[in-house]
């Protein structure tokens, strides 16, 4: 769509209404298929891809002036956005939007933790179901994303290569015909491609197995990361692996053989780890799984961290079938939704002072 | 073959080598460019060398000798201030600090060295041009093995044609293969 259709709120803070179950941890964010479950959402969370380009022509962002900043932000909101953007581009301009909102946006999952506490000219294109995002201006001048839940990055990177050659057509992108697509990181030039999965892997802690889980990420030159990605901590067995070789192999086989061989590997330790629990003694695990429930239903102060610890439990109940009655969808929405500015938006807490009304907001949702 | 300028694309006039501590540098620049970084002035006879560069090893003996730090001339970064940050500051940085980053993303990437993979539609040339550098790099290669002097002679002479570097065809063989094998969006 043309800039001139967006709807854009240029300045204007994220949309005050509650967050839904549209996230992107939801299963209802991006269904390729509405009728089936993700993709082996039973391990994997959610799929992210991501893309670094620069402009020729201009320094990165960190040597660039503000008003630099400023002419590239206007320069990519002029641009033609097509694929999942068709529907409408919500552009914001986070410098000018409140910090609960771009805690919003990063909880989201659609901006960075360190474009959440820049002080440059930056914003950021949503698209209506929150699907993709363009950033401006975060360590390179555009980093466009995808994400889906459960394991799709196959069809996330159509999607992605469809976006990025209509954005070629408005704007010129920093190109070497030895190092690929200019990345202000130069371990990131090539293709620029950035692939992950958030992994669930309770079954594995649980056995105390995870060091399979670093032993082959090393192997085969991934990088582990946290629950929001780069410089975060793991939290309740959520762990986001991601690519790092960027140079050197095609998009498409980056994508496919972390689609088709690595992250289906991770799936098979855990699945494995899962079936080990149950034979070993299913009993104990069930008392694990329902006594996580119990807390919950029962609490009256929830810290984050307890919270997506026993959420990640009850998870590992319904991915196995022995909690039937809390469904995976509710429980990935309740992973988005316990945190602070989800919180805090919801309820009306004060962030940070909020352990009260996330024992609440919990105990209501799983009644 | 005619250098080119480290700061644009024509041919470097003016050329100068700095050994320190055993390390060699080498700057080639227009004459424009040269006047720019005050390696020569607009004389009335034409461009000439400056004064304290003629005079430079006098010069050097009378006062502690400074090092010059080569900074891309676009954003002013330095090798050492890119390092320190773990960022480029602009996308001619590549250029003008090819060897260094090169060696640098070499290491990061596991030993890749040449892209592969989609391409902005405004670098198709360069990405063919680089393609075919390739390729005659490896089959110069193959015929100085055979020991075919002659074909080995029009080759380099395409080869440098081109743009590229002999010493290229050489240095780096697992580029070549590398980059045919490529994908085109």
């Amino acid at each position: 769509m043309t800039p001139s259709e967006s709807n854009s709120t240029d300045g204007v803070p994220m949309n005050p209404t509650p967050p839904s179950a549209s996230s992107p941890h939801a299963s209802r964010l991006v269904h390729f298929d509405d009728t089936q479950p993700p993709p082996d959402a039973d391990c994997v969370l959610s799929s992210r891809i991501r893309l670094a380009r620069n402009l020729l022509g201009f320094h990165f962002v960190n040597k660039a002036s503000p008003p630099m900043l400023a002419d590239v932000v206007h320069r990519v909101q002029s641009a033609r956005f097509s694929g999942p953007f068709a529907g409408g581009v919500r552009w914001v301009n986070v410098q000018a939007t409140a910090p609960a909102d771009r805690l919003l946006l990063f909880e989201r999952n659609l901006i960075s933790r360190p474009f959440v506490e820049a002080q440059h000219p930056r914003g950021v294109a949503i698209s209506s179901d929150e699907s993709a995002s363009v950033m401006v201006n975060e360590e390179d001048h555009l980093r466009l994303q995808m994400l889906a839940p459960g394991l799709q990055l196959v069809a996330l990177a159509e999607r992605m290569f469809a976006l990025d050659a209509e954005l070629e057509h408005s704007l010129e992108f920093a190109f070497h015909p030895r190092f690929g697509y200019l990345t202000a990181c130069p371990t990131n030039v090539g293709t620029g491609i950035r692939v992950s999965a958030m992994l669930h892997l309770p079954a594995l802690r649980m056995l105390e197995e995870l060091d399979k889980v670093q032993r082959a990420a090393k192997d085969l030159h991934l990088a582990v990361r946290g629950f929001h990605g780069e410089g975060t901590d793991a939290l309740g067995d959520f762990f986001q692996v991601s690519n790092q070789v960027t140079l050197g192999r095609s998009e498409i086989d980056i994508v496919a053989e972390f689609n088709g061989v690595i992250v289906p590997r991770f799936i098979a330790y855990e699945r494995a780890a899962r079936t080990a629990l149950l034979e070993r003694d299913a009993e104990a695990l069930d008392d694990r799984i329902y006594r996580a429930l119990g807390i919950l239903r029962t609490c009256r102060l929830l810290t984050l961290d307890e919270a997506i610890k026993f959420l990640s439990r009850l998870r590992l109940g319904a991915a196995t079938g022995r909690l039937t009655e809390v469904p995976l969808t509710l429980i990935d929405r309740l992973l988005l939704e316990v945190q602070p500015a989800h919180l805090s938006r919801t309820t009306g807490c004060e962030l940070g002072a909020d352990r009260a009304a996330r024992a609440e907001f919990v105990r209501r949702s799983l009644r | 073959m005619q250098r080119l300028c480290d700061c644009c694309s024509n041919p470097a006039t003016v050329h100068e080598t700095l050994v320190e501590n055993g390390v060699k540098t080498e700057v080639h620049l227009c004459a424009e460019h040269a006047v720019e970084r005050g390696l020569i002035v607009p004389g009335p006879h034409g461009p000439a060398l400056v004064v304290a560069k003629l005079l430079q090893g006098q010069l050097s003996a009378q006062q502690p000798a400074r090092r010059a730090v080569k900074t891309c001339p676009t954003c002013g970064s330095s090798m050492q201030s890119i390092r320190e940050a773990g960022l480029a500051g602009c996308p001619l940085c590549y250029r003008h600090f090819e060897e260094e980053l090169g060696a640098l993303i070499n290491r990061a990437q596991g030993g890749a060295t040449v892209h592969v993979g989609r391409h902005p539609a405004h670098a198709a040339e360069l990405v063919d041009r680089a393609a075919l550098r390739n390729k005659l790099a490896r089959e110069l290669r193959e015929a100085v093995s055979r020991e075919e002097y002659e074909r080995a002679a029009k080759i380099r002479d395409r080869l440098q044609a081109l743009g590229g570097q002999v010493s290229d065809a050489f240095a780096e063989p697992d580029a070549c293969g590398a980059e045919e094998g490529g994908t085109s969006p």
